[in-house]
């Protein structure tokens, strides 16, 4: 159910974005969606793609310093409301949510999350039980490649 | 000699007397000063003494000045492996005072003095501020640090023992310097040259014009400086700027100071015997020639220093001075031999900030120490490679991994630095070794 997500450092300095990107590129590696955490000195790319292992090996001989979490990605309604009655479940339970962000694709009314929590076990667990559309690898690299 | 009722300032100052000893008594006084310091370390240090054996040399076997090459050389290293007091060769019911600065690796280094030792600090230090021209009238703000920081103490009782007015201010607070600067009189000046060209700059801002102040002298000491920065200060206010050098290791402030014709620091030799040798051979080098300098304490008696190694780089000038002074001169002191640094006053290793570092993660990553100046003020920044061991996910972690290192070399070696993460091998490596530090302040 858990998907790899690599981090990528980057220096808050014009140009840094690049060369994570272009090391994927000439990889021939897509990326299926990122988000971009950022300070005033420094940002963290974030990235899910398909074959993590290889872009991992792309991004570190590009220099870049790569680390590896587990996210699940969690399907709501696209509707006004959808990700709110997630966040609700979570918030019940006390579950740590260090951030989110989405993915550009999604089925027909569906939206694809990107979740990463403290402790992505428990919050499957947790999400499944409520009846939440957890998804895994397999099923999401199948939609994105639709 | 001392001063009298009816001496006119302005004058020879008689506390300056030793200072134009003929060069052969000063020579006997300095033999015999340094047979007593040697036979007094040899008996009472065993770090000296065990040396000395091992040389298989006896505290009688000076019988020349030049017989001091002979003796082991001192290390900083010394007195931090002896820590605390293992170099003390006073009892410490005899010890009136200790202090303590920064040493290599997070534990300082501490300093005793008896009230002799005191009493010809303060000689040196009266000794150095009539160099400089001041006398009994002078109002003197004392704006080094009071407290372990042998500068303010220093600077203190040499300016009542001159029978000056001393303002114990201490050093910060910029604005209360430059109220008491206008409306105390202040004719004098003791702090850090780029601390007072802070002073310049902020009372430019508050509408002082420090030009019309009966400022008239700065005694500036504590970091290394330049010609150019001088020219700077003069140019900027009404005083003249003269360099002060010493070191807690020797006694603090008061080692050697310029006189009024600012070229070279007289050495206070019937107290600090000068050597300068090659840093790497260790060879004592003649007079004129550049190298590393050594200092003997000649009559120190809480922790007399044989051949104590500065890091110091400069040569000593034994032509005449002007002044008419006999003791010799050394250059400004303008580099060391090591890596280490001064910033606000205080003396940083790049291995103290390693250290904190360590024990933040565990590893050492690449790092940088990048050194600028910022209105007057020294500014440390420290860059930090990140690696894969301490990269995470999260801005939080990240964020109090930097907390986490700054508080450590705040911890470690008393200045608050900006600790910067940056990309991998954006550190520039020579010859596989990073440059540790980057000295970007601006001299001039």
């Amino acid at each position: 159910m858990k998907i790899k997500q690599l981090s990528v450092f980057l220096e808050n300095k014009p140009g840094r974005l690049s060369v994570p990107c272009k090391a994927l590129a000439k990889a021939g590696i897509n990326i299926l969606t990122l988000s971009l955490a950022d300070t005033r000195q420094f940002g963290i790319l974030r990235l899910v793609l398909r074959d993590w292992q290889e872009a991992k090996k792309a991004l570190e001989a590009a220099g870049c310093v790569v680390n590896v979490t587990e996210v699940i990605a969690i399907e709501v309604e696209d509707r006004p409301g959808g990700l709110e009655r997630v966040l609700e479940i979570v918030e019940q339970a006390g579950v740590n949510l260090e951030y989110m962000y989405a993915f550009t694709f999604g089925a027909k009314d569906k939206a694809i999350l990107v979740f990463r929590f403290e402790d992505p076990d428990a919050a499957i667990k947790l999400l499944q039980a409520k009846g939440v559309n957890v998804i895994g690898g397999v099923d999401l690299f199948g939609r994105a490649s639709k | 000699m001392v001063e009298q009722w009816n001496d006119s300032p302005g004058g020879f100052h008689p506390a300056s007397a030793p200072d134009y000893l003929p060069v052969a008594q000063l020579r006997d006084l300095q033999l015999r000063r340094l047979q007593g310091i040697v036979g007094r370390a040899y008996e009472n240090v065993p770090l000296f003494r065990e040396r000395m054996n091992a040389r298989g040399l006896a505290p009688g076997a000076l019988r020349s000045l030049e017989d001091l090459r002979k003796l082991p050389f001192t290390v900083k290293a010394d007195l931090r492996d002896t820590y605390p007091f293992g170099l003390f060769a006073s009892p410490m019911q005899e010890v009136v005072r200790l202090h303590a600065s920064s040493g290599t690796t997070g534990k300082p280094i501490v300093v005793a003095y008896t009230q002799e030792d005191i009493d010809v600090w303060t000689s040196v230090m009266v000794r150095s501020f009539a160099a400089c021209g001041l006398h009994k009238g002078d109002i003197i703000q004392n704006a080094y640090g009071y407290g372990l920081f042998t500068g303010g103490l220093g600077a203190h009782y040499g300016g009542e023992g001159l029978g000056a007015t001393v303002i114990p201010i201490s050093g910060g607070n910029t604005d209360r310097q430059i109220m008491v600067l206008k409306d105390f009189g202040v004719t004098a000046i003791c702090c850090t040259p780029s601390y007072f060209l802070h002073l310049m700059e902020r009372a430019g801002e508050l509408g002082v014009d420090i030009k019309k102040l009966p400022l008239r002298a700065g005694v500036f000491g504590a970091e290394p400086w330049t010609q150019q920065m001088r020219r700077r200060i003069e140019a900027g206010s009404s005083l003249k700027a003269y360099d002060i050098y010493g070191l807690s290791e020797i006694i603090g402030p008061g080692v050697a100071v310029e006189c009024r014709h600012q070229d070279g620091l007289h050495i206070f030799e019937d107290h600090f015997y000068p050597e300068i040798i090659d840093p790497q051979s260790g060879e004592v080098l003649p007079d004129g020639a550049e190298g590393e300098l050594v200092l003997t304490t000649l009559s120190k008696k809480a922790m007399p220093m044989i051949r104590y190694r500065t890091r110091d780089i400069t040569s000593l000038a034994a032509e005449p001075c002007p002044c008419g002074r006999t003791i010799r001169r050394i250059r400004r002191i303008g580099r060391r031999s090591d890596d280490m640094f001064i910033i606000r006053g205080v003396n940083v290793f790049p291995s103290q900030v390693e250290a904190a570092m360590l024990a933040v993660e565990g590893t050492l990553p690449h790092y940088q120490i990048v050194l600028t100046r910022q209105k007057g003020l020294d500014q440390m920044e420290v860059q930090v490679e990140v690696t894969a061991e301490f990269f995470t996910d999260k801005i939080r972690s990240l964020e109090a991994l930097q907390a986490r290192i700054v508080h450590a070399i705040e911890n470690t070696v008393g200045i608050r630095a900006d600790v910067r993460l940056v990309e991998p091998h954006t550190i520039e490596r020579s010859q596989g070794k990073a440059k540790r530090v980057l000295d970007q302040r601006n001299m001039a």
